[in-house]
């Protein structure tokens, strides 16, 4: 048998170095980053007196932001593993349906409602990642029937239990309550008292709040926001994991065979998604102290929407939580700049849907960049 | 310690009503080099898939380096020493060459389960080191797979599986989509591990590399292994009245 020789590789002529600048400009966010450079840049110029960039303005639309961001996370990562989840706004109003019905109706502490409500919610969550597994069906599908079916019990139970469709007075429940805290309360309270008082931001003139800053603190949902997108973007880009995730989502047979769990990596995925939509429903019921059965409506969509802006693609394998992130923000901007810019707010979705087309236009542009080709 | 690494008794295969192998009876000796032939369809991805455990068995046995194995999968045939080239590559599209070589068993700066730290620059290192052993041209490690030519993704897989493999080989067609020099290259990296004493299986309808690398040809037909022949007793006339089936009965023993 012949030796075993060792050519030594040849370098190939045809391939130029892509200059540093365009490989940093190349990545999936960049459609993100361009939309919210664009978004900032309209309402500075269109709304910049209307009170939008004030820190009362700030406050609003980074809170509205942050709530998609929360559900953006988990939509993200589970479609980068190859999946959706259709049932997260249902998943929103069942859950702050298990949190008022258990700490009213059956007067349990509201750390403990909250506690069994987010078990309940991820092991619904594992519940449809086991059925996509097993099956093979389409998690669209899958999906969509828990869409439905979560959405006919919260309004079927609130009506058996209390017949009504809203449940209030989880805030009575909730005072002085550490996890409810969690959720509902603020940070940073001293700072803005501090900065009232050093005259850096405005101070109530009069009424029962006066001296007090008009901001008192940063709203912990926006925490929960920035903490998701920090943990979700080192896991996709940092971690063993995250290898795992591109590979379940681009091709789950070749990640079988060499020997990536993708089962396990994809119902975990449907239990983050469903963790995230719990986090935003707890929020949601301890600021308005109530639950009500047509809440998270059509969230879903807005949190593939903002998903999609943000670069990643349906079809699974690509994508980036920082991106997703970008299309949450992009997202609450417009539609809280809207409403301070005194437009009418039904034409919200016409901006919506503008930007949505305009981002994924650009996004499908960069990715012809990067292959060349498709 | 026995002289055989792999043999298989009465392995079957069915999907359904489709027996893709039946009963095959296949040995293959340390150091030795072995190569699979035979129609398309004839069922040599699916005995393969059997070895691997990528799929599980329907019946028959499987003794590796001197046990009766079950593998649960793939990762567990791996780790006791079995590198397999698929025939569709098993690359994930999106992660870049070093994630690929490593995929599910990342080399880590710290154990934390699922959540463990990737070691990015470690596997950058040793991929390349690999890439340089097997002489295959990459322009940039850390473009995404989905970027490479058909070729430059069998090298990857083709690599992945050298760099590995310590106990046995399996190339499902590795030069399927492989030019005249990258499919030189690729035999050389075939002579290198006959050097080194690795095993191998080598499934290939190039009668002509086949002749030039093993030392004994398995002829699969309908399902069934219908010959086992040593390189010197057979010639390429012979090899193809077994493939379609002038020669050869039902159930040959290999
Ligand atoms: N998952 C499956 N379900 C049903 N039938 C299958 C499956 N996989 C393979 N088969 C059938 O089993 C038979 C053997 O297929 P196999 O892929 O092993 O052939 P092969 O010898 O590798 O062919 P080729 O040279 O084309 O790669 C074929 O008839 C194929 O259709
Ligand atoms: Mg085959």
């Amino acid at each position: 048998m012949a030796e075993a020789a060792r050519p030594t590789p040849v370098s190939d002529e045809r391939v130029k170095q892509m200059s540093g600048m365009r490989r940093a400009l190349i990545r999936p966010e960049l459609g993100g980053i361009v939309g919210t450079i664009a978004v900032f840049a309209f309402f500075l110029i269109f709304a910049a007196d209307s009170g939008m960039f004030n820190i009362q303005g700030v406050l609003n639309w980074s809170i509205v932001s942050a709530q998609f961001m929360i559900i953006a996370v988990g939509a993200c990562l589970l479609m980068i593993a190859g999946e959706f989840d259709l049932s997260v706004g249902s998943m929103i109003g069942f859950a702050g349906m298990s949190i008022a019905i258990l700490t009213v109706t059956l007067g349990w502490p509201v750390w403990l409602a909250i506690l069994l409500t987010f078990v309940l919610c991820i092991a619904i969550g594992a519940l449809n990642g086991y059925i996509v597994v097993r099956t093979g069906l389409p998690s669209f599908i899958v999906t969509l029937a828990f869409l439905f079916i979560l959405r006919g019990f919260t309004i079927f139970l609130p009506q058996l239990i209390e017949r009504k469709t809203i449940i209030g007075g989880v805030s009575d429940a909730a005072a002085g309550d550490p996890v409810a805290w969690l959720f509902g309360g603020k940070i940073l309270n001293g700072l803005f008292v501090w900065l009232g008082d050093a005259g850096v931001i405005a101070v109530f003139e009069r009424g029962n709040n006066k001296g007090q800053p008009v901001v008192d603190g940063i709203p912990l949902l926006i925490v929960w926001a920035v903490a998701l997108v920090i943990f979700g973007h080192i896991l996709l880009t940092r971690t063993r994991f995250g290898n795992w995730i591109f590979a379940s989502g681009g091709d789950a047979q070749a990640a079988r065979y060499v020997g990536v769990p993708v089962n396990r990596v994809k119902i975990l995925m449907f239990m983050f998604s469903a963790f995230c939509a719990t986090v935003f429903a707890t929020c949601q019921v301890m600021e308005f102290g109530s639950a009500g059965a047509d809440r998270g409506l059509l969230k879903e969509f807005e949190a593939i929407i903002a998903v999609v802006i943000g670069g990643a693609l349906l079809t699974g394998g690509y994508g980036s939580v920082i991106g997703a992130a970008l299309g949450a923000l992009i997202f609450g901007v417009v539609q809280q700049g809207l409403f301070f810019a005194g437009v009418e707010s039904s034409l919200f979705r016409v901006f919506l849907g503008v930007i949505l087309l305009g981002a994924v236009v650009l996004n499908t542009y960069i990715r012809r960049l990067i292959t060349g080709e498709r | 310690m026995s002289d055989i690494i792999l043999e298989t008794r009465g392995l079957t295969k069915r999907y359904g009503g489709v027996h893709a192998l039946e009963d095959a009876n296949f040995t293959l000796r340390r150091g030795e080099h072995i190569a699979v032939v035979g129609d398309n369809g004839a069922g040599k991805s699916t005995f393969v898939r059997q070895i691997t455990a990528v799929e599980q068995r329907t019946a028959g046995e499987v003794f590796f380096d001197g046990q009766a194995v079950n593998f649960a999968g793939p990762l567990e045939a791996r780790e006791s020493g079995i590198e397999t080239v698929f025939q569709n590559l098993a690359l994930a599209d999106d992660l870049d060459v070093p994630s690929n070589l490593y995929l599910g068993r990342e080399i880590i700066k710290f154990n934390l389960g699922p959540f463990s730290i990737l070691d990015r620059k470690a596997m950058r290192v040793a991929t390349q080191k690999a890439l340089d052993t097997t002489a295959v041209r990459i322009p940039n490690l850390s473009n995404p797979i989905r970027n490479m030519s058909g070729g430059q993704r069998q090298c990857v897989a083709i690599a992945r599986a050298a760099a590995f493999a310590s106990k046995l080989i399996i190339m499902d067609e590795p030069t399927a989509a492989l030019g005249v020099q990258e499919t030189g290259q690729v035999e050389n990296i075939i002579r290198g591990l006959k050097a080194r004493g690795v095993p191998l299986i080598l499934i290939s309808h190039n009668l002509r590399q086949v002749f030039d690398l093993v030392d004994r040809i398995v002829v699969f037909r309908r399902g069934r292994i219908v010959a086992s022949l040593r390189r010197e007793e057979t010639d390429g006339n012979d090899i193809v009245s077994y493939i379609t089936g002038v020669k050869g009965g039902e159930g040959a023993r290999a």
